[in-house]
């Protein structure tokens, strides 16, 4: 059989194919002519044959037969052999194959050799492909290598040691002896390879990071002699060894560095002894060429992991700051990225390079815009809302699809936060819809309407902005199913022209009726959309005066639609109109504010006060069947007098047997999404008390604004205001509106507040706005409590507050005595 | 490290080290994946791009791109000094390294590598040592070559 080509020959060979199956022909004869040689055991060009495979598996072809082949190359004598079979062992075997576990033994034998290649070879072998099984195995021969004098040898033997302790930890212990003299050696290469393994064994392992800090043993100690290598490095001359445009020895500086950050993080001491390398590495560093920047990089990052002093802390984002103004691409991405990792702990140095950070916004790399736009988010707060939403909404127009949908999330976010005034709040809301309005994500549809009920002064203007949006264009969902819905809620302040804000429109009904209904017959509304659009136009029957029969028309209609929710509503409304018209009125009326949702969470319910729903035509005559009758319980055991009644929160009111049980859970499931919405019960009986909801008139009434507020309860910088309104329908009614505040430094959680009057009064505590005050006054809670007192007795108060503050629970009672006569006579 | 991948302009592999276990299939989809990511990119990008969870570190030097995936706390910067690095070792070895000397010379290619990082880290930081390593093992092959009067591959 003649002699298998060479490789060379192969490749030259393989390159002329000139298609795909050319080169797989000659692949394939190339192969048979291999295996045929195999099978002869031929150990002259066995090397040959092996090398050749590798270049067609590096092609993509497969190569496996070719495995023992390589195991026979290994424990040949020869050189060349060993070489060849050394790296087809890298590339075809790994732990998965059985096959690997007989390179074992020539590993072992070859790590013995007299000749400092083989034992190479081996160790460069074991170090990258090892299983954990030939680790245990081979460790000790590593170990003893570790001790070798020959720095060659040495500093293979670190790095193989390195791989074992990745692949079997538990090994780790073995090699810390070794490591005594490691630092000693002058050889760079032997020197980085220690730095790796040290670092490898700090980071896995506390003990062993705690050894190595430690003063007293018999190891010098680490930093140290790690400060002074580095010190060497930076002040000795030119070497042209290890020199990369001018900077000595770069990698090891690095390593250097990054052991320094392990050995430094939350340890005082060691994080002392390096400040002064530290400084000098960060001021003395060339920084025009990459070398430079790379280690000024590592020590930015040392810097701001250790516990280092607030000098060196601001030269480390000042030079972050610098490199944000680099023209190189690259490292305006890491200083992005630093600074995205220490926004938290040094705000106000990171605020400092805020205008430089929005003008990365407008990079055309994508990696740093959605950097630039991730620290922008963390960098808003009340002083510079205004300016960075205009570069944030600015940024939301002109971005990459990808990017929108978080945009418009944290711009809702950072607007609910920070917000200046509410006509701002509603402003940017509606900018964002238009702009982005398809990218907004489906839980922020139920927030903003949320938002929207809370505003309640800005209903028109909000209502008529919205109308103007939709008037253009409805195909942005999301725009669609808030405007609708704030049609339907609000349409007669549309209509009125009530707007404060801004110039009212003039708008009919019939003109109102007819966006709705393009956007119930446009194909671009999705499904969702359409059940909003019909829903509104229902409500809208008990708000407009003169177009109810079109209405009802409209109605009929998709009592036949194919869309199975439609024709559901449909039905449904249908039967209002023609069975329960007298309800209408009251099912169809304004909605109450409504209870917060977590604007994080998937439609999550914050449960306070052990209410879902705020349900303010709450029918249950106080004493019978109370359904929070723990809630009462709570407050019975704690205040445990017995002329105090407890207070009644309002209850769930989901599933009740009453009468259009069904036509409830309708008109209360407006967002299909699922988080709950108010759901206003018929009226059985008419305690008079709760009367007052039954018009469609405001909840709170303006008049009697002459009533001063007074501070009800201020203790461990929780302030809780009360501000009062009387009732022009009752005046045996007050509306007590809380206000909670936290003026400590951090935020308090979880606040829950709970009240109780005497036996003469009634009270109704609606839901909360939050149950979270954020710290410094930045934000209240509010709530409404509304009280009841036909006697005109004096009124008194007792309130429980229970939150979660600096991480333990705390509760208070206090009782409330300084009411202005003006509130309750 | 986790791994390297020489590639060519047209996307033909012309090295891959890895440094990590995977199967050949999941290696295969890997190189058709991060092929394609960084031959998209354009040249006013910068050289890193987030991978799943690791960061992908590219250069191209002429006609071939080299790549490195490494993990969150590695520095980038100086990941790109690693491959900068590798160039000058072969650019030593080979005089004025281009892309065909690595295609005909895969398996010295590959040698090289292996005496500048070993399990994903630099073991090396002399090129003098580096280079001298290699040449040193070259000719204990040639020597053997010799007294066995066999041809080299």
């Amino acid at each position: 059989m003649p002699a298998p080509i060479r490789l060379r020959e192969l490749i030259r060979t393989i390159r002329t194919a000139r298609t795909q199956a050319e080169e797989r022909e000659m692949i394939q004869k190339e192969c048979a002519a291999i295996r045929s040689s195999f099978r002869e055991e031929d150990n002259t060009y066995r090397c040959r044959n092996v090398a050749k495979l590798l270049y067609m598996h590096m092609l993509g072809y497969p190569a496996h037969f070719g495995q023992l082949e390589c195991l026979k190359l290994i424990a040949s004598q020869k050189f060349t052999d060993k070489r060849i079979g050394y790296l087809g062992a890298m590339l075809l075997l790994d732990e998965r194959q059985d096959v690997h576990l007989l390179m074992t033994n020539c590993i072992k034998n070859d790590l013995n050799h007299s000749t400092q290649y083989v034992q190479g070879l081996a160790l460069c072998t074991l170090g990258c492909m090892g299983s954990s099984e030939m680790c245990r195995d081979l460790a000790g021969e590593v170990e003893k290598l570790l001790k070798t004098s020959n720095s060659y040898l040495r500093k293979k033997a670190a790095l193989c040691a390195v791989h074992v302790i990745r692949k079997v930890p538990e090994l780790m212990e073995m090699f810390l002896p070794a490591t005594k003299n490691l630092l000693n050696e002058k050889n760079h290469g032997v020197l980085h390879t220690s730095v790796v393994l040290l670092t490898e064994m700090c980071e896995r392992s506390p003990d062993m990071l705690a050894h190595f800090r430690k003063v007293n043993n018999s190891f010098s100690q680490l930093v140290p002699q790690l400060v002074r290598i580095l010190k060497n490095l930076i002040m000795s001359g030119y070497s042209p060894e290890h020199d990369v445009s001018g900077i000595s020895d770069p990698f090891l500086q690095v390593r250097i560095l990054r052991l320094l950050r392990i050995l430094g993080r939350n340890d005082d001491d060691s994080s002392e002894a390096m400040n002064d390398i530290l400084a000098q590495v960060a001021t003395n560093t060339e920084t025009s060429k990459n070398v430079g920047n790379a280690i000024l990089y590592e020590t930015v990052l040392t810097i701001m992991d250790i516990k280092s002093e607030s000098g060196l802390r601001v030269l480390a984002i000042n030079i972050l700051g610098r490199f944000l103004l680099n023209n190189d691409k690259n490292i305006r991405y890491v200083a992005l990225t630093s600074l995205l990792k220490t926004v938290q702990t040094d705000h106000n140095a990171v605020q400092r390079h805020r205008s430089t950070i929005v003008d990365c916004l407008k990079d055309l790399d994508v990696s740093i815009k959605r950097r630039a736009m991730e620290l922008s988010f963390a960098l808003v707060n009340g002083n510079n809302v205004r300016g960075m939403m205009k570069e944030l909404l600015y940024f939301l127009d002109s971005c990459e699809p990808e990017f929108k949908a978080d945009c418009a999330s944290g711009i809702f976010l950072a607007a609910e936060k920070y917000a200046p005034s509410k006509r701002w709040h509603i402003d940017t809301i509606m900018r964002v819809l238009t702009t982005a309005g398809s990218y907004v994500r489906d839980d922020a549809v139920p927030n903003l309407i949320q938002l929207i009920t809370n505003s309640v002064e800005m209903h028109a203007y909000t209502v008529q902005r919205l109308y103007k949006a939709i008037l253009g264009d409805y195909s942005q969902q999301p725009l669609v199913q808030v405007a609708s819905w704030c049609i339907g809620e609000y349409g007669d302040l549309l209509v009125s022209g009530q707007c404060e804000e801004e110039e009212p429109i003039q708008v009919t009904e019939d003109e109102v009726l007819d966006i709705l209904e393009s956007i119930l017959i446009s194909n671009m509304s999705a499904s969702v959309t359409r059940g909003y659009a019909l829903t509104a136009i229902m409500k809208l029957s008990t708000r407009f005066t003169c177009t109810v029969n079109r209405i009802k028309k409209v109605v009929s209609i998709y009592g036949s639609s194919i869309d199975v929710e439609l024709q559901q509503r449909a039905v449904e409304y249908n039967a209002l109109f023609k069975k329960y018209d007298h309800m209408r009125p009251a099912l169809l009326e304004r909605m109450p504010v409504m209870e917060k949702v977590t604007t994080n969470g998937p439609a999550e319910i914050v449960q306070t006060n052990g209410e879902t729903e705020t349900a303010v035509l709450e029918t249950k005559p106080p004493p019978s069947g109370l359904q929070p009758a723990n809630q009462a319980n709570d407050l019975l055991d704690l205040l445990g007098e017995s002329d105090i009644t407890p207070v009644i929160p309002t209850a769930p009111t989901n599933k009740r047997a009453s009468v259009g049980g069904e036509l409830l859970d309708l008109l209360g499931d407006l967002n299909l999404t699922g988080s709950p919405v108010s759901v206003p019960a018929p009226q059985i009986a008419q305690p008079p008390f709760l009367l007052d909801g039954l018009t469609t008139q405001p909840l709170f009434n303006d008049i009697a604004a002459g009533i001063p507020s007074i501070t009800a309860y201020n203790k461990n910088g929780l302030k809780i205001d009360f501000t009062f309104e009387r009732s022009n329908t009752n005046p045996s009614v007050t509306v007590i509106t809380i206000q909670a505040s936290n003026s400590t430094e951090l935020d308090m959680t979880d606040f829950v507040f709970q009240a109780a009057v005497p036996k003469t009064f009634q009270l109704q505590l609606l839901s909360p706005s939050s149950s979270v005050i954020p710290a410094f006054n930045s934000g209240t809670i509010t709530q409404v409590i509304k009280v009841l007192n036909p006697q005109k007795q004096q009124l008194r108060m007792r309130i429980k507050l229970t939150y979660n503050h600096k991480g333990s629970a705390m509760q208070d009672l206090a009782e409330v005595n300084n009411f202005p006569p003006q509130s309750w006579q | 490290i986790h791994f390297i991948l020489l590639f060519s302009r047209q996307g033909k592999l012309r090295l891959q080290k890895w440094y990590t276990t995977l199967p050949d299939k999941e290696k295969k989809k890997i190189i058709r994946e991060i092929v394609q990511i960084i031959l998209s990119r354009s040249q006013r990008t910068s050289s890193f791009v987030d991978w799943k969870d690791l960061k992908l570190v590219y250069k191209r030097y002429a006609s071939l791109y080299f790549c490195c995936a490494v993990e969150d706390q590695d520095n980038e910067l100086l990941t790109l000094e690693v491959v900068h690095r590798y160039v000058e070792l072969l650019d030593r070895y080979f005089g004025n390294v281009c892309e065909l000397d690595i295609i005909f010379n895969f398996e010295k290619a590959y040698f090289i590598l292996d005496e500048f990082i070993i399990g994903g880290e630099v073991q090396e930081t002399s090129k003098k040592t580096a280079v001298k390593a290699i040449e040193d093992s070259d000719m204990l092959q040639e020597t053997v070559e010799e007294y066995m009067n066999k041809p080299a591959f």
